[in-house]
């Protein structure tokens, strides 16, 4: 049982990293709470994995600390960090039995086979193995191999955190759900803190109470599931999260106002102030589909869009439409009427997510 | 539904059944023709039913080489399987010195049979030999035309130079094959290397093993010009293996009755020691099963 620390950690694969574009890991200093279910979100190479393999000991970071507890574990190897670890394809033992594997961290410590036999039981009983645990585990089917190397992480009662990486890739879709219920469960039972990682959004929000949103090295984001869906703190949060994603602006302040591409954008007192106040010419705003209101006649706030084509997806539609040269969404009702080629779309406000230099920025009152 | 017979596809295997005709069973045919034959000259021959397969089973001189040829395999595949798996062990992974280690390893197995026995002929010899010569000086009075400890010594030394790299590739190349998550989730599980060999590595090569064990096992079985050029069968009958006792029976004297019998002896008995070595080895994995504390 622990608490993770990571301070001002960072990680380079090349000897002498050059700049920020050398490091798979750019700096961050964060902490994974004793008990914590978290998980690691972010498109492929996005440094998530490597930060796992920092955690659990199989990689050493080039800079900063990690802290279990109040104990600096960097030089400490795996096997003495009371970690474990699920891969993306399941690890087994080949020629062993299930019993087997799941006792083998334990043969490992020397533990008596009296605890061990009880251990294994007890395992085997929550991971619905215990039929097979006289079976060779090179029989197995897919799922049965990842609850096996689930298993082996949860045997040792002196696990302090639980690591997994994408552990569902191989698993099939019907079964994921069921294994994901599966890890809540254990979750609940064992009070472990649990970090996984994964490219699905899906997987990360049902399974996490906590999300790392990861691009290009960086955590850009972190926190619940709710806060990353309504206020992204970045705008890769927002595309990647959600679907579709958020639609994000690409905006240039000019002397007349908020200009996209040179199509002036209606914007109340208070965003262009906030813009000034940012000194930036990197301004975006990011609105998602679900909150673009499509009106029937022009407002003093709306925005004239063409039309380009409505998806049907059962409860509701989306909308593509063209404004000032870049392809937006917005999610209507499927018996709203959108009619002609051009219509008249309105942002609103409470909705529009400022960001200065990639970052969301706090849109003051005044 | 109306089921239509029809085995023309039968003919499809024609050209196959063809083709092991003129390579394995018409050749083989010949021989068993001879081996149940006397014959004299082209007009003159004899049925003789199973008398050469009885007299060739009760030769001594067999009997003997026999047990000379089982000593000789065995010895070779209790040392070159475990020093191959060893060497694979230590060879570097990446990198130039993997690559470098591998041509330095394989080079034994592109020299000729007979000039691997010549290499080691001049090699041994006791007035201009590197080994010869640096035993003697060092006071050990080697020679391998006159001891038979030392020509056996040499042979299972020469055919261990040539041979273990052919296990130590096999191995290597199992080795490589394991994904490197096996190892760290070793590692989180806090195994021993002998566990790691034990339980992720050995039975990984299994199946190469078993590729590598059978061959070395026919390889060594049918040895021939290695010794031949090497001692010449000798001091004495000393290192007289199967094959050369064979040859000298058939070539030498044309004894082409009894040697057709004994080669097709000979051929079985490689035949079964490679299907008891296959099961074995098979069933070897199944006992691994059984588990428990």
């Amino acid at each position: 049982m622990a608490q993770i620390t990571l301070k001002t950690l960072a990680h380079s694969y090349s000897p002498n990293p050059a700049g920020p574009e050398d490091y798979a890991i750019r700096e961050m200093s964060h902490v994974w709470h004793q008990g914590g279910a978290y998980a690691l979100l972010g498109p492929s190479g996005c440094g998530k994995s490597t930060l796992l393999n920092i955690i659990s000991g199989l990689l050493q970071p080039s800079d900063g600390e990690v802290i279990f507890d109040d104990l600096i574990v960097n030089d400490l190897p795996p096997e003495e960090r009371n970690i474990a670890q699920v891969f993306q394809f399941p690890v087994i033992y080949d020629t062993m039995t299930v019993f087997d594997n799941l006792a083998f961290p334990l043969r490992n410590i020397r533990t008596p086979v009296d605890k061990i036999k009880q251990r294994v039981a007890e395992v085997a009983d929550i991971l619905d193995l215990t039929p097979l645990l006289k079976r060779k585990a090179k029989n197995l089917t897919a799922d049965e191999k990842q609850k096996v190397s689930m298993g082996r992480g949860l045997v040792r009662d002196d696990v302090s955190a639980i690591l997994f990486d994408e552990p569902l890739t191989v698993i099939d879709p019907q079964l994921k759900w069921k294994l994901r219920r599966k890890l809540k469960e254990i979750h609940e039972k064992f009070n472990i803190t649990m970090i996984y990682v994964t490219h699905d959004q899906l997987e990360a929000s049902t399974f996490a109470d906590k999300i790392a949103v990861m691009y290009e090295g960086q955590v850009v984001q972190f926190g619940t599931p709710r806060e990353l869906f309504e206020v992204p703190a970045h705008p890769f949060v927002g595309y990647f999260i959600g679907s579709p994603g958020m639609n994000i602006l690409d905006i240039e302040l000019t002397q007349a106002g908020a200009r996209v591409n040179d199509v002036p954008l209606p914007l109340s007192h208070r965003f262009h102030t906030a813009m000034r106040r940012a000194d930036s010419r990197n301004l975006k705003l990011g609105i998602r589909p679900e909150f673009v209101e499509v009106l029937s006649k022009a407002s003093d706030d709306s925005c004239m869009v063409e039309v380009k084509n409505t998806q049907d997806l059962g409860t509701y539609r989306i909308l593509s439409f063209q404004f000032a040269g870049l392809n937006l969404k917005a999610r209507i009702d499927e018996d709203a009427i959108v009619s002609g080629d051009r219509i008249h779309v309105r942002f609103p406000e409470e909705h529009l997510n400022l960001y200065v230099d990639e970052f969301r920025v706090e849109v003051g009152d005044e | 539904m109306n089921k239509v017979h029809n085995n023309k596809a039968w003919f499809l295997i024609l050209p196959m059944l063809l083709l092991v005709a003129f390579s394995a069973i018409i050749p083989l045919m010949t021989v068993v023709n001879y081996s149940v034959q006397d014959v004299f000259d082209s007009n003159t021959r004899f049925f003789t039913g199973t008398e050469w397969f009885e007299t060739m089973l009760n030769n001594p001189t067999l009997q003997a080489a026999l047990l000379r040829q089982f000593a000789f395999s065995f010895t070779i595949l209790a040392i070159q399987v475990p020093l191959g798996i060893g060497i694979a062990l230590l060879m570097p992974k990446r990198g130039w010195q993997a690559s470098a280690v591998l041509i330095l390893i394989t080079l034994p197995l592109l020299i000729p049979w007979n000039v691997v026995g010549s290499i080691w002929q001049i090699f041994t010899r006791g007035d201009i030999g590197l080994m010869g010569v640096s035993l003697r000086e060092l006071g050990y009075n080697y020679n391998i035309t006159r001891s038979p400890v030392d020509a056996w010594f040499t042979i299972i030394l020469m055919d261990v130079w040539h041979w273990t790299p052919l296990i130590a590739l096999l191995c290597y190349s199992g080795l490589r094959s394991i994904p490197e998550a096996y190892y760290q989730a070793a590692r989180i599980d806090r195994a021993s290397k002998w566990a790691v060999f034990r339980y992720i590595q050995l039975p990984k090569l299994t199946n190469v093993l078993v590729i590598g064990i059978l061959l070395r096992f026919m390889h060594s079985f049918m040895i021939y010009a290695e010794p031949f050029v090497l001692t010449g069968g000798g001091p004495g009958s000393s290192t007289t293996f199967l094959s050369q006792s064979l040859t000298t029976m058939a070539i030498g004297q044309q004894d082409l009755g009894p040697s057709a019998a004994f080669s097709l002896i000979y051929f079985l008995i490689i035949l079964l020691v490679c299907w008891v070595f296959y099961t074995a080895i098979m069933n070897m994995q199944k006992d691994d099963q059984r588990g428990g504390v």
